[in-house]
């Protein structure tokens, strides 16, 4: 992968500005019974992130799934402080756009280029929801720098 | 946004403050959305108000004051609480909180069952019926075709949009409770014409008989498809109503089905053409014997253990035509020392079934006909579960993740035979 810094473009969901280690994952997350809000751990069983948390994380993934237990299990995720800083996905659906309102995190969609091809675990990445900026720095740049 | 004078003027404060602050969380939702504007609803389903040992903690909540401030805190998102009035839209309470006849079964505490009686007695006493089922159109809520509802539970959408033709995107627990205030939702999704018609025709080569046949093309589907709409068109005859029930549930446990056309049966797609309409070219998908045995293997890849000490059925809740079948399965034996038989319904079901004497059946054969809940939703289970039985390719999905405990998926006569056995022996006929 190249290195340095490589910015998206996106729409706003939630407005607001965090920056942290992207968290990525190609399959959709469930909500109720897809995560454990106690931890922010995926617990699908078959899911490429089973056993990880998003706690702190920029959770970079397609989108929601699942039961509509969505948003009340993210909201969950703020009270006991494991949510993700940001969230960054491709597909709009009524469950993620409820559970990014309550979260109350950053979060955008509607990319010029799929996040989903260009960040990977580990990259550094900056999210200015309120402009639609996306700014991901490499990890192996990282390693350089 | 377009927002109408009557939206503008709960913004404003004129409704009150509780529907002020439910205006405010849906102007948020509905932008995050995209969408332009609200359309009117006047069927919500939701779990308005409900508590949890963890909300009240977090809030400091108390027995007297609990349900203003964990509807305006959790429900609202508001961080001023506000005193919640008595809803005018048609509300009801889904699926959650503790069977009161079968607390003990379920191991519930007597502090448990108390919370969740004030909880339930303050939601009805603002007006909320309680139907407490995740199949409320087998509680005598069935919206009609074309009606815009608010609903959340993803099987009871999914069935609410295709099998019937009414309209409701997957609402959760904010946006319900939000809707029972103003009655509004955000005009996006499942509410529009434009957005109900079928991307993926799948071609159904097998025929499709019975309840798990029904299950495993759900689950099969939902992967295949994610969040997408299906037509699906081939040799399955006529569906009953409990064969929707399993087919969405499995569809949008696996993916997030919300709505799907047979072609012939469901309402809107009197034909291939009228479910796909503008999509000329849909994502063509084969489901054969193949792909039903590798469904079947799927399912029945969270188990390997034999010995079943637990068997769950009515996920979703059951109708009353299983729960007669589940008793005609039993025939007068008694389950097996080693395992208990759970069956989950909603109390309309549960009084239909005292009053045909299906309840004293399965209680004489020693398994417990429970309301409200079920093992996923409660995460209770018999005491030293390690092996569950199971016909419902959703609980399949769920309730291993959820427990940390084996699954076996099978046919509803698969699991009565391993609850009087306590052996798995079910197989892909």
């Amino acid at each position: 992968m190249s290195s340095g810094t490589i910015t998206l473009h996106g729409r706003k969901v939630v407005g607001g500005s965090a920056e942290g280690e992207a968290l990525v994952t190609h399959d959709t997350i469930s909500g109720w019974g897809g995560v454990n809000p106690m931890s922010g751990t995926i617990i699908e069983t078959r899911h490429e992130l089973r056993g990880q948390s998003f706690k702190d994380r920029i959770l970079v993934f397609p989108g929601a799934k699942g039961s509509s237990g969505w948003s009340a299990v993210f909201h969950m995720t703020r009270l006991t402080g494991t949510s993700p800083r940001a969230m960054l996905f491709n597909e709009m659906t009524t469950k993620i756009a409820l559970g990014a309102v309550v979260m109350r995190v950053p979060s955008l969609t509607d990319f010029d280029r799929d996040p989903l091809t260009v960040i990977e675990t580990g990259d550094w990445v900056r999210v200015d929801a309120d402009r639609g900026l996306v700014e991901v720095t490499k990890a192996a740049a990282r390693k350089v720098s | 946004m377009k927002l109408t004078d009557a939206d503008r003027a709960m913004l404003d404060g004129h409704g009150g403050k509780a529907r002020q602050k439910a205006m405010e969380l849906l102007v948020r939702y509905a932008e995050a959305l995209g969408a332009e504007r609200f359309v009117d609803t006047n069927n919500v389903a939701g779990v308005p108000g409900s508590y949890s040992p963890l909300l009240l903690n977090y809030y400091q909540a108390t027995a007297e004051n609990a349900y203003d401030i964990v509807y305006s805190r959790f429900d609202l998102d508001s961080d001023e609480v506000v005193q919640v009035p008595r809803v005018d839209v048609h509300s009801c309470h889904l699926q959650g909180g503790i069977d009161p006849e079968n607390w003990q079964t379920l191991g519930a505490k007597p502090e448990s069952l108390q919370m969740s009686l004030d909880s339930e007695n303050a939601a009805a006493g603002h007006g909320i019926r309680i139907l407490k089922t995740c199949t409320p159109y087998l509680a005598g809520n069935v919206p009609v075709q074309g009606e815009h509802c608010a609903w959340m539970e993803s099987s009871a959408v999914v069935y609410c949009n295709s099998v019937l033709g009414a309209r409701t995107n997957t609402e959760g627990r904010e946006s319900t409770s939000a809707a029972m205030l103003t009655g509004r939702i955000p005009d996006w999704g499942f509410h529009r014409d434009e957005y109900r018609h079928a991307s993926h025709h799948i071609q159904v080569e097998v025929p499709v008989a019975d309840l798990m046949d029904w299950g495993m093309l759900g689950y099969f589907v939902g992967a295949a498809v994610g969040e997408r709409i299906p037509v699906l068109t081939g040799r399955f005859g006529a569906p009953e109503l409990i064969h929707h029930k399993h087919f969405g549930a499995a569809a949008a446990s696996s993916g997030g089905v919300e709505m799907y056309h047979l072609v012939g049966v469901t309402p809107e797609a009197p034909s291939l053409q009228a479910a796909l309409g503008p999509n000329s070219r849909p994502e063509i998908i084969a489901y054969g014997t193949e792909q039903r045995r590798r469904t079947y293997e799927e399912l029945n890849s969270r188990a390997s253990d034999r010995a079943v000490d637990y068997v769950m059925l009515g996920c979703p809740h059951a109708a009353l035509e299983q729960i007669e079948e589940i008793c005609r399965l039993l025939s007068g034996r008694t389950i097996h020392s080693n395992c208990q038989l759970w069956i989950f319904t909603s109390r309309a079901v549960r009084a239909l079934a005292d009053a045909r004497g299906y309840s004293r059946i399965i209680r004489e054969s020693g398994g417990a006909l429970i309301t409200d809940t079920c093992s996923a939703i409660a995460q209770a289970i018999p005491p030293g579960t390690r092996v569950v039985a199971l016909d419902s390719a959703k609980q399949t999905h769920y309730l291993p993740a959820i427990m940390g405990i084996q699954a076996w998926f099978g046919s509803t006569r698969d699991c009565i035979e391993a609850a009087l056995t306590g052996r798995w022996n079910g197989v892909l006929r």
